[in-house]
């Protein structure tokens, strides 16, 4: 049905292998899947890979999204009332993999995926032609049952880390992640901030010393200017709250998925302006 | 017997630490803290010292004649929780945790509330022991327990109220966790039942065993021996494993919670977890849940704030597969009548929770014969819910 395969590396490794040679930071967008339609999301993800995403987040809505600031929260709020559960997700993912090879992450909170079964959901999405999986609820401690499975099916966990996170502790769950590590830019939960943390740069030029994975950072980053800024120390950078309000200002109208669009060719316009282009690369 | 919870912070299957990463080391410094804080006696001498003169321990177990001569079987002991300063057993846990806080260095306390009584009791922590506090509060819940929300305003916290959701407890501590995302460093976070991430289920509940050691003492004293049954209501489940820990061991001895079954088990609206959800994981605790079939969290509904919340703590979803203890559910109506009951036999009124257990406890006493014993944790007083409860017998206050 698709060229996806079982065998690491997959899509996301590739994904930075291709950037890093062009020494190039990856746009990552995160959209709630089912906001404001899983037929929405679709033409959304097709529209943003076509104007420089180079990974895309797909949120996975859930009834208590406790990591989550209110644009998100709403968001989540909206693809449940379109009907965007697990089994509809995936479904819409099968059909996209007709038509890209974007690397696909699900984001979200565990209870869904536990009452789904973790066993059946690694597998499921697979071979729907999902890449990775990026549960906030799920720390290291307690992934064993979905890290086996995923592991066994070919996609990756990936894991966050936090201003709060000892260097120590870092260096653990570096080992048991692949894909990429994710930095969470602030200590809060997601959403716009007017301003990125000054130590920003510091704490992930020190997260290198732990770890030979890309780093991606992710929270608060809603801006151009502050993507280009995060590019030029960060493997990736992520955008999430600052879409779902754009999707929610949008909401009735037809050119929903044509701002998106330009937002993210901003986006990543300021980002590949952040470093030079390797010697012999086009972009 | 095994010591529970594991170092996993789990009780079986049950439990665990599912937070965000943010907040992983902040929970395992409140254990290294915690640990480290009930082995000290300087620790223990204040919980002791304020226990008995600030908060009023030991409270009484009080002997019901007249309820236990209506009713013709089981002897019905009361332990009088009702009568803590603040008006529930919410204060033993919101007292240690905010001894703890202080040892900490924390200078800001915040709790999320349903029925508020929490929310009261971290609000008098908070003004007694100097530290800036914040209730967070389904706005549901701060309209139908309006009373206290002015008692924790008067006591200098600051009440938030949620509007997300359904706007009750579950949503309020959603609210409260994000919160402690975002002020970690400073913040500690009070939750007020045995539920949530690892440590706090072990934290409330040994600090609620207070409640079950006092009862021991107290019946030996006045019985001679242990109780038969031990009744309490079950929300996240603190006040009911505060009764529960010290006789867990005695096999003898059966322990009933009693969860809200609010308008009926036939339809959605209660708050019966244990005897309705399934397993899950949510508020950093994997437990019974009520969920839909995606696994999304189904609201709840009960005439009692305190007992309107999805979840209940992991020791009982444990307690519950073991067979150690065995859950009960008891409606809205069954609740008020029992309320009415306890006022005109005993002239003591009951808090809407505790009225559940209350309720049940008159289902149970004239099916055992006279010789039995059987204690009810009297958790909270009735003062808060008077509006509620003129509300449902029609009386315009
Ligand atoms: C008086 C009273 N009893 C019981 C409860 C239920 O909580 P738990 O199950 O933690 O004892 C509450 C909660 O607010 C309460 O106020």
């Amino acid at each position: 049905m698709d060229t996806h395969n079982n065998t690491h590396p997959g899509r996301i490794a590739a994904r930075f292998r291709e950037l890093r040679a062009r020494n190039e930071a990856a746009l990552i967008p995160f959209i709630v899947a089912g906001d404001p339609s899983l037929r929405r999301t679709r033409e959304l993800v097709l529209e943003l890979e076509a104007r420089g995403a180079d990974l895309i987040e797909l949120g996975v809505p859930f009834s208590d999204p406790m990591a989550d600031g209110p644009a998100n929260q709403r968001a989540a709020a909206r693809g449940l009332a379109a009907g965007a559960t697990l089994p509809a997700i995936l479904a819409m993912v099968s059909e996209l993999r007709r038509a890209t090879q974007v690397p696909l992450i699900l984001f979200g909170y565990y209870n869904p995926i536990f009452h789904y079964g973790c066993d059946r959901l690694c597998a499921d999405a697979a071979r729907a032609g999902i890449d990775g999986l990026l549960v906030v609820d799920l720390p290291p401690e307690e992934a064993a049952e979905l890290a086996r499975p995923a592991a066994h099916n070919g996609l990756d966990i990936i894991y966050l880390l936090a201003p709060t996170t000892p260097l120590e502790r870092a260096r653990r769950i570096a080992r048991s992640a692949s894909g990429f590590l994710y930095y969470v830019s602030v200590t809060g939960v997601t959403g716009a901030r007017a301003r990125l943390s000054a130590d920003l740069a510091g704490n992930v030029e020190q997260l290198r010393t732990v770890t030979k994975l890309p780093i991606g950072v992710g929270f608060g980053i809603s801006t151009p200017a502050q993507a280009g800024q995060v590019a030029a120390f960060a493997d990736a950078v992520v955008v999430g709250s600052a879409l779902s309000l754009l999707i929610e200002a949008d909401y009735n109208e037809n050119d929903l998925v044509a701002t998106a669009g330009e937002f993210v060719a901003a986006l990543k316009d300021a980002i590949r302006a952040a470093r030079p282009a390797a010697p012999g690369a086009t972009a | 017997m095994q010591k529970l919870p594991d170092s996993r912070g789990r009780f079986g299957q049950f439990g665990g630490r599912y937070v965000a990463e943010t907040l992983m080391p902040a929970l395992f410094e409140l254990e290294t803290a915690y640990q480290q804080a009930r082995r000290d006696p300087k620790f223990r001498a204040d919980l002791k010292r304020y226990s008995a003169e600030y908060v009023g321990r030991p409270t009484p177990l009080y002997f019901c004649a007249n309820l236990t001569a209506k009713l013709g079987g089981a002897k019905i002991y009361l332990k009088r929780e009702d009568l803590c300063h603040t008006g529930a057993h919410k204060v033993n846990n919101t007292l240690g945790q905010a001894l703890l806080a202080v040892r900490m260095g924390k200078t800001r306390v915040t709790a999320e509330t349903g029925a508020g009584q929490h929310g009261v009791a971290t609000a008098t922590m908070a003004a007694l022991f100097r530290r800036q506090c914040e209730i967070f509060m389904g706005s549901v819940d701060v309209e139908r327990q309006a009373l206290n929300v002015f008692r924790m305003k008067l006591l200098g916290a600051t009440v938030t109220p949620v509007d997300s959701g359904s706007k009750s407890l579950k949503d309020a501590l959603n609210e409260a966790l994000r919160d402690w995302i975002a002020t970690v460093r400073d913040t500690y976070y009070l939750i007020g039942t045995a539920a949530g991430p690892h440590p706090y289920p072990m934290i409330v509940r040994d600090l609620q065993s207070v409640i079950g050691r006092e009862t021991r003492r107290q019946i030996i004293a006045r019985e001679n021996r242990l109780p038969d049954v031990i009744v309490a209501c079950v929300n996240g489940g603190s006040n009911a494993i505060g009764i529960f820990h010290p006789f867990i061991r005695d096999a003898g001895v059966r322990l009933v919670g009693v969860e809200a079954a609010g308008l009926g088990l036939s339809g959605p609206l209660h708050a019966a977890t244990i005897a309705a959800g399934s397993v899950g994981v949510l508020h950093g605790n994997r437990t019974y849940l009520l969920q839909d079939e995606m696994g999304q969290i189904r609201e709840t509904h009960s005439i009692a704030a305190g007992l309107d919340y999805p979840g209940v703590g992991p020791e009982h979803a444990w307690l519950k597969d073991t067979g150690r203890a065995e859950y009960a559910a008891v409606t809205d109506a069954e609740a008020l009548d029992a309320l009415k009951a306890l006022c005109e036999t005993e002239g003591i009124i009951p808090a809407l929770e505790s009225s559940h257990a209350v309720a049940h406890a008159i289902k149970l006493a004239p099916t055992l014969p006279r010789e039995r014993i059987m204690v009810v944790n009297l958790s909270g007083r009735g003062d808060k819910d008077m509006q509620t409860v003129a509300t449902a017998f029609g009386v315009t206050l």
